[in-house]
């Protein structure tokens, strides 16, 4: 399993075609008190760039895109009932949905942690 | 005047120190705590002495109601103290400067609230008989004139309630020409300096929206979006001046490229107040803008009253828009609505509401404007930008202004909370804010912008007003960036202390429920939450 990320503050952990998705913890700084999470629901078909989540803190609310084309799998129903999740453990229990690629190669696009610590130092 | 106070001495106001003792009330002299109006009301008080009513025969059939309806019960005394004290609880325009960005918090004027309140404005109903109400829709008629005069524009849809609501008139006006040219056009282009309400409003009538980003001078990226026109198009949103203040230059050339693929332009019409007089938004090439008669046009926002947004319409869009209109024929003022519309307006997409629009917004906003005159409202704009260069050049040295060196604004100043204290807030500052006696501004918008603060001062202010405006800035601006743990605090003078935002919007209370009283004990629960 590896762990990618993009430049909208996303990271993904693929795992041959399924990968878990969500926000980074330096997004949910960003944000703040996160108050609400929509998650999309099971067998939602999404392309690369499309809106796939909501996520809603005390000063905003923001889309999250979905990283790479696929069909979602599941939502964490968890958020629902405690969205509190993405701030304090964002790039684990907070996680938002899984889902299966339709195009694994997107991927190879993407950041390494590494990669994608440079990319916060340079904001 | 000498003899009457000639040493200049005041008395000296109240502080609250440490140590000062609580009062057994709660209350601390003028500052009164006040319960909810269910707590203090009883089913067995009232404020009018009805005869008794008449024995009946229910038709209801058993389905009348038999439990008590739960309203509470005051008299007219306890009513008028409830409602006045919790107004003094609460800041106004009225008490003071209310520098909310992109809301245009102007002074309304007393005149407006005279003629609004004439006989024949304020005790009219919308089914009257129109040969007796033919002064009110001379009013409307009027309105219209002076809202496509000063637009530039073909006609305008007079009932939308509100922004937003014009809004959707405008997209639904897009969306019926589409229709009639048997275009289907999915994507609504909005770039991130527009409102915030516009991409809602675009998804909300089906629409896929899709963000143009702003180059590093807070403008629309024109490249970016000539790039990504086409003909899946149907408009864009632009916010013109936008929500960083600033005035899109290349208005002209943006509304050019969209029309030469066949799409529309919208423009959001809030801001308005910088340009109104000045600059007509038909000559750039707009298709449909709100007017917000409620910032632009002074009538009272929010609790003062109901909002209202007409909405402008280009050659191009003025057969879709929605019913009802006033026609002048001669002398005398008619409705047209569905059972009329044949021969003048046999495109319109529908109604958006009941009746014709917010009567008592639209004499304000006409006293208004014939009060100033076109060459009052030109000045309106000048001043109101004056007033936002001001306090942008006042505080650019203590505050961060993202886009200070992109040259003057336009009605409203920018600022980031860059080089804050770490740890130090935007949240922070505005909480001192309200202790220095201010509502706080616009926070965290425009979302471009790192812990936003927007500041529209408007017209309204004078030179004195603003320098002690500025004053009380400069010195919570500064406790920010020296780190003052006492801001972390604030507020410490307002009703309540720095309430729990976060709890409140994951655990809303929306309904005040009955204290329960807990079964032999005699205390009472907290009412319950969820």
């Amino acid at each position: 399993m590896a762990r990618y990320f993009t430049k909208d503050h996303e990271w993904l952990d693929v795992d041959g075609d399924t990968a878990t998705v969500g926000i980074t913890s330096y997004a949910q700084e960003q944000l703040g008190d996160i108050v609400f999470v929509e998650t999309p629901e099971a067998g939602k078909s999404v392309s690369q760039g499309d809106d796939a989540a909501v996520v809603e803190s005390v000063k905003a609310a923001s889309d999250v895109y979905a990283p790479a084309s696929g069909t979602v799998s599941e939502g964490n129903a968890a958020l629902a009932d405690d969205p509190a999740l993405v701030n304090t453990d964002p790039e684990g229990e907070g996680w938002f949905f899984k889902m299966t690629l339709s195009d694994a190669g997107q991927v190879s696009a993407m950041m390494d942690e590494a990669a994608y610590k440079d990319y916060v130092a340079g904001l | 005047m000498s003899g009457i106070n000639a040493s200049g001495w005041k008395p000296e106001m109240a502080r609250i120190e440490g140590d000062a003792p609580t009062t057994s009330t709660g209350n601390r002299a003028l500052m009164l705590e006040e319960p909810l109006i269910f707590e203090i009301g009883s089913s067995n008080t009232t404020g009018v002495d009805f005869a008794d009513a008449p024995t009946h025969t229910s038709r209801l059939g058993g389905l009348e109601r038999t439990a008590e309806m739960g309203i509470p019960g005051l008299s007219e005394a306890e009513t008028v103290r409830h409602y006045t004290r919790l107004s003094r609880q609460n800041y106004a325009i009225d008490l003071g400067l209310f520098p909310l960005g992109s809301c245009t918090m102007k002074h309304n004027p007393r005149l407006n609230e005279k003629i609004a309140r004439m006989p024949g404005f304020a005790d009219i109903h919308p089914l009257q008989p129109q040969d007796t109400v033919q002064g009110a829709l001379g009013v409307i008629d009027q309105l219209a004139h002076w809202l496509i005069t000063l637009t530039g524009m073909t006609s305008v849809a007079m009932s939308p309630k509100a922004g937003a609501h014009g809004e959707l008139c405008g997209i639904l006006c897009i969306k019926a020409a589409l229709d009639a040219r048997g275009e289907d056009r999915p994507v609504v282009l909005v770039p991130e300096s527009a409102h915030g309400t516009n991409p809602a409003t675009a998804a909300f009538a089906g629409y896929k929206v899709e963000n143009i980003p702003a180059t590093p001078e807070g403008r629309v990226d024109l490249a970016a979006l000539k790039a990504r026109l086409g003909p899946d198009i149907a408009a864009v949103m632009i916010t013109n001046p936008n929500t960083c203040g600033l005035f899109e230059p290349e208005m002209k050339a943006i509304s050019d490229a969209v029309h030469a693929v066949g799409g529309f332009v919208y423009c959001d019409g809030a801001n308005f107040n910088a340009i109104v007089g000045r600059v007509r938004p038909g000559d750039l090439g707009v298709d449909a803008m709100h007017i917000n008669l409620h910032k632009t046009f002074s009538t009272p926002h929010g609790g003062g009253g109901p909002g209202s947004g007409p909405v402008v319409l280009s050659e191009a869009l003025a057969p879709f828009a929605p019913l009802p209109f006033v026609h002048r024929d001669g002398g005398a003022w008619r409705l047209v609505e569905e059972e009329n519309v044949g021969e003048d307006l046999p495109h319109s997409f529908g109604r958006m509401t009941a009746f014709h629009g917010q009567m008592g917004m639209f004499t304000r906003a006409l006293a208004y404007i014939m009060s100033h005159g076109t060459d009052g409202l030109k000045q309106v704009a000048e001043d109101a930008v004056l007033n936002a260069n001001y306090v942008l050049r006042s505080l650019e040295d203590v505050l961060d202004a993202p886009f200070g060196g992109s040259g003057p604004c336009m009605h409203e100043a920018l600022f980031s909370d860059k080089g804050f204290a770490e740890g130090f807030t935007t949240l922070d500052l505005a909480k001192g804010l309200i202790d220095e006696g201010y509502h706080p501004m616009t926070m965290y918008f425009p979302l471009v912008v790192h812990g936003a603060m927007l500041i529209e001062p408007t017209e309204t202010e004078s030179k004195a007003a603003l320098d002690q405006f500025i004053a009380a800035m400069r010195h919570v601006a500064g406790q920010a960036k020296a780190g003052d743990e006492a801001l972390k605090g604030a507020p410490y003078y307002a009703p309540r202390r720095r309430l729990d935002e976060t709890l409140a919007a994951r655990k809303p209370i929306l309904a005040w429920a009955e204290p329960a009283v807990a079964s032999g004990s005699g205390n009472y629960e907290k009412p319950g939450g969820g």
